[in-house]
């Protein structure tokens, strides 16, 4: 068992878990935070997606023990003061919702997208969004929401 | 805009107390119940052998919320979001008044499984009906309490005016002369709006749910956590057909928190995390012993189908004419043999459910589109009476027809029952793939003739396994014989996205290009030349007029091929038109460029239908291009997001997609029909620009 601290959503977390335990099930069961999705285990489909000190990893194949001292945000903690992100109000703007299941990872992404390309060509978008599966196969309008966010918040700078 | 949906624990029947539909509302409040009887083959449709007919349907509370109960499921097609339109445009009330309650045994009617795009088609029907009375009520009540004759009321926005006074659904859940009401036998009949009229229905609407999803805040069957709930595991087979002989669960035992269990072949674990009953699980895995038995392959398949045609269950044949005559008699004889792979549904949320036992009830949350029977399912299985069984059904993650079991759920309950804790099950992903079932592959033989109009004079068709949906060939043929041979499946199979007509239409798609280029005749042409459906006639029209077909025909671009197909299933019909790139290399197509026509009459949501028609295209691509289950000596040995390929972002085409809206014609549903004239557009895309005809799937062009 392994004593480990990280902040997620911007709340310190102590967990005494296996350090070998995957982040995925730490946040999931531990926290309660279940936003975030099981999809494959094998880090093939993105639904377990969370943002890393900024960057996305992919939960289901990231031990615990890596979190350590590290700043999480999962799909819960983009909301704020129950406003949304403006990638999930894209996603809502653009009905690139079907099952949901994808939702979280898609949005996470997508936001760590932005982050590194403020206004992504189709390409960037879709080699961003490789990873991600949706089996409703939704991609077009995922990736309407995308370029709708980054037109939206373009307009703001 | 939000619908507020009934969270699970607002009106959670009392610890242990089990509550009937009649206790439920008088527990709800004293708001009024409208009983619908339904016709009574509506009710047997739905409900199963033995059941009742569909009883309370529609809820008005004192704040004026309107609560509609359906037996149906939502697994992001959107079902939730039509049938609140549906409730809305019939009570001419704000959507955000409309609160859906779906998929819950205690608490809705058993509507039956939600396959077959019957939603649209039948519920949607029923629940406008039952709106329409409830509006028919508040017009009666508001004219009695206002002073007014009735019949020169009108509801808007869900509250009747008049002289200055407001009569809503408020005041009529309130109104204690309409207590009567809640004896009331719905009238049949009951007149629905015309679609002219239609104020939400037919208009675009962003699912209500959608917000929940984008936030994370909605609970999906694997998201749902139970006090002292375990996360369980079962023991699964190294191969398909494999028996157990022995196994030790000492080791397991002794792991801290870990509950172990057998029950004949039944063996699983639960523990206090995922990750402790996994470690059980292999300690457990580690001492079975297993009798493994001789499995087929899927090398030698397609033979294997053959050779054991018809030894299980009876085949089926339909024609017209004679088609050993119309064969002798063609000018010029066609003859191929297709094949299509095993496919799996590989939705994002694998199999998963949550049972919790409770003074001999049993409550389980999975996701099924079929509630009713994997109730009907618990309770055989566990012995208690159904009565005492509970399936809820959260919106769940994506089934496309592979979700109409209840693994999990049985799984979850017997562990439950046996540790004395809730118990989560949630299958892995390796799971989903080996032990859901699968889509049939199918064998196809199909031999036609030309007469000496170049007409097709007689078409002889046999599918080997997948089944018959959509054999029957939409083409005016004098002479024709389909016949479906089932066969025996080394794969457990089962329901998928339109069943079999994605494998019917394939081949009679693609064998229709190969007549096409027999008779010297443009794909489209011959098509037309031999189509009397209007509403094919129609979408084929809109797909290659969208698409350019005849422009494209003549100015051919070097290095891709153009295709086009066409079908018609579940009183819809799609056209598809569509340019690929065969890589010289690899032979692998890629699609640059995908159009597709689809009317499915009066559409209810075009919003939600254009991301059924998008989604069927692309998920289409999947089987059509690189999805094939591959298995031998009975494992799977591609098993896994890493080598069964489904469709990614870069397989998206420029997808153009028209939606024909027939008012004049009953709303059908449209979660099916738009996955059948993929894989065959192309094919005859493929076959255009590498002249090798494409005869299985996924579609493969050689190597260069």
């Amino acid at each position: 068992m392994a004593s480990i601290r990280f902040t997620v959503n911007g709340k310190t977390s102590d967990v005494e878990t296996e350090a070998e335990r995957p982040l995925l099930e730490v946040l999931r069961e531990d926290l309660g935070l279940t936003g975030t999705k099981y999809g494959c285990g094998e880090g093939q489909c993105g639904a377990c997606t969370v943002l890393l000190d900024g960057r996305p990893v992919l939960s289901c194949i990231t031990p615990a023990h890596e979190a350590q001292g590290h700043h999480i945000v999962t799909i819960e903690g983009l909301a704020r003061n129950g406003a949304l992100h403006p990638v999930q109000q894209a996603f809502l703007d653009e009905g690139a919702v079907q099952c949901g299941y994808c939702t979280p990872g898609m949005v996470l992404r997508t936001v760590a997208l932005l982050t590194a390309h403020p206004r992504p060509t189709d390409a960037q978008i879709v080699e961003g969004l490789n990873g991600n599966l949706c089996r409703c196969a939704d991609y077009r309008r995922i990736q309407a929401a995308v370029r709708r966010t980054a037109e939206s918040t373009g307009k703001r700078d | 805009m939000s619908t507020r949906s009934f969270r699970p624990e607002e009106l959670e029947p009392k610890r242990g107390v089990a509550l009937n539909r009649r206790e439920f509302f008088e527990m709800a409040g004293a708001g009024l119940l409208i009983v619908a009887t339904a016709p009574a083959s509506e009710a047997q449709r739905g409900a199963g052998a033995g059941a009742g007919t569909l009883d309370t349907r529609l809820h008005i509370g004192e704040d004026g919320f309107i609560t509609i109960l359906n037996g149906k499921i939502e697994e992001g097609q959107g079902a939730l979001t039509e049938l609140a339109m549906a409730a809305a445009e019939e009570l001419r009330a704000p959507l955000d008044r409309i609160c859906m309650v779906m998929g819950d045994t205690d608490r809705t009617p058993n509507d039956g499984g939600t396959a077959g795009s019957g939603t649209t088609p039948r519920s949607v029907p029923q629940v406008r009906r039952v709106a329409a009375a409830a509006r028919a009520l508040l017009l009666t009540a508001a004219g009695r309490q206002l002073g007014a004759d009735a019949a020169g009321l009108e509801v808007r926005n869900g509250a009747v005016q008049f002289a200055g006074k407001t009569f809503g659904y408020a005041d009529l859940a309130r109104s204690p002369e309409l207590a009567a009401a809640y004896k009331n036998v719905l009238p049949e009949g009951t007149a629905l709006t015309a679609v002219k009229d239609w104020q939400i229905l037919g208009k675009p609407q962003v699912r209500l749910d959608a917000r929940g999803l984008v936030t994370g805040a909605h609970r999906f069957p694997s998201d749902i956590v139970r006090p002292g709930m375990l996360y369980g595991r079962v023991l699964r087979p190294p191969s398909y057909g494999a028996t157990l002989d022995s196994v030790d669960l000492a080791a397991a035992k002794k792991m801290p928190g870990v509950k172990a269990v057998r029950d004949g072949s039944f063996v699983g674990c639960a523990a206090p995390t995922a990750f402790a009953a996994r470690k059980a699980m292999e300690a457990i895995s580690a001492t079975a012993q297993w009798k493994t038995v001789e499995q087929p392959s899927s090398d030698t398949l397609f033979d294997y189908l053959k050779q054991h045609a018809s030894q299980q269950g009876r085949p089926q044949a339909q024609g017209r004419g004679s088609v050993e005559k119309g064969l002798a008699e063609a000018r010029r004889r066609l003859k191929a043999t297709y094949r299509v792979a095993y496919a799996q549904h590989a939705p994002m949320e694998p199999r998963a459910a949550v049972a919790e036992w409770q003074d001999g009830r049993l409550t389980v949350w999975t996701g099924t589109s079929n509630p009713g029977s994997v109730r009907q399912t618990l309770a055989e299985v566990c012995s208690v009476p159904a009565e005492r069984v509970r399936v809820v059904v959260p919106h769940f993650g994506g089934g496309f027809g592979g979700k109409h079991t209840g693994e999990a759920a049985l799984e979850a309950a017997r562990l439950a029952k046996e540790t004395g804790h809730p118990v989560a099950v949630q299958w892995t992903r390796a799971e989903e793939f080996t032990w859901a079932y699968f889509r049939p592959a199918a064998l196809i033989e199909v031999e036609a003739g030309l007469d000496a109009d170049n007409s097709i004079s007689a078409w002889d068709f046999t599918n080997y396994n997948s089944g018959s949906s959509a054999i029957d060939p939409p083409y005016r043929i004098p002479n024709t014989r389909v016949r479906f041979m089932p066969s025996s499946s080394p794969l457990r199979t089962g329901s998928y996205r339109v069943l079999a007509a994605t494998a019917n239409n394939f081949a009679r798609e693609a064998f229709t290009d190969e007549l096409a280029e027999a008779a010297g005749k443009d794909p489209l042409e011959f098509r037309l030349s031999h189509l009397d459906n209007d509403r094919i006639r129609n979408v084929l029209k809109a797909a290659t007029e969208k698409f350019g077909w005849l422009e494209r025909r003549k100015k051919r671009r070097s290095g891709t091929g153009i295709g086009l197909a066409c079908g018609t299933e579940k009183n819809s019909v799609v056209a598809a038109c569509c340019e690929v790139e065969v890589d010289p290399r690899t032979g692998a197509p890629r699609v640059i460029e995908f159009v597709q026509a689809f009317e499915c009459g009066a559409i209810l949501n075009p919003a939600n239908l254009r991301s059924q028609v998008e989604g069927a295209i692309m998920m289409g691509l999947g089987p059509a291009l690189r999805e094939e289950i591959l298995f031998k000596d009975g494992r799977l040995t591609n098993g896994d997001f890493a080598s069964y390929a489904v469709p990614r972002f870069r397989d998206l085409p420029k997808l153009d997609v028209v939606l024909l809206d027939r008012k004049d014609l009953e709303p059908a549903g449209a979660g099916e029909t738009p996955i059948i004239a993929i894989a065959p557009a192309i094919a005859n895309a493929v076959f255009d620009s590498t002249g090798q005809r494409m005869r299985a799937m996924p579609i493969h062009a050689p190597r260069g």
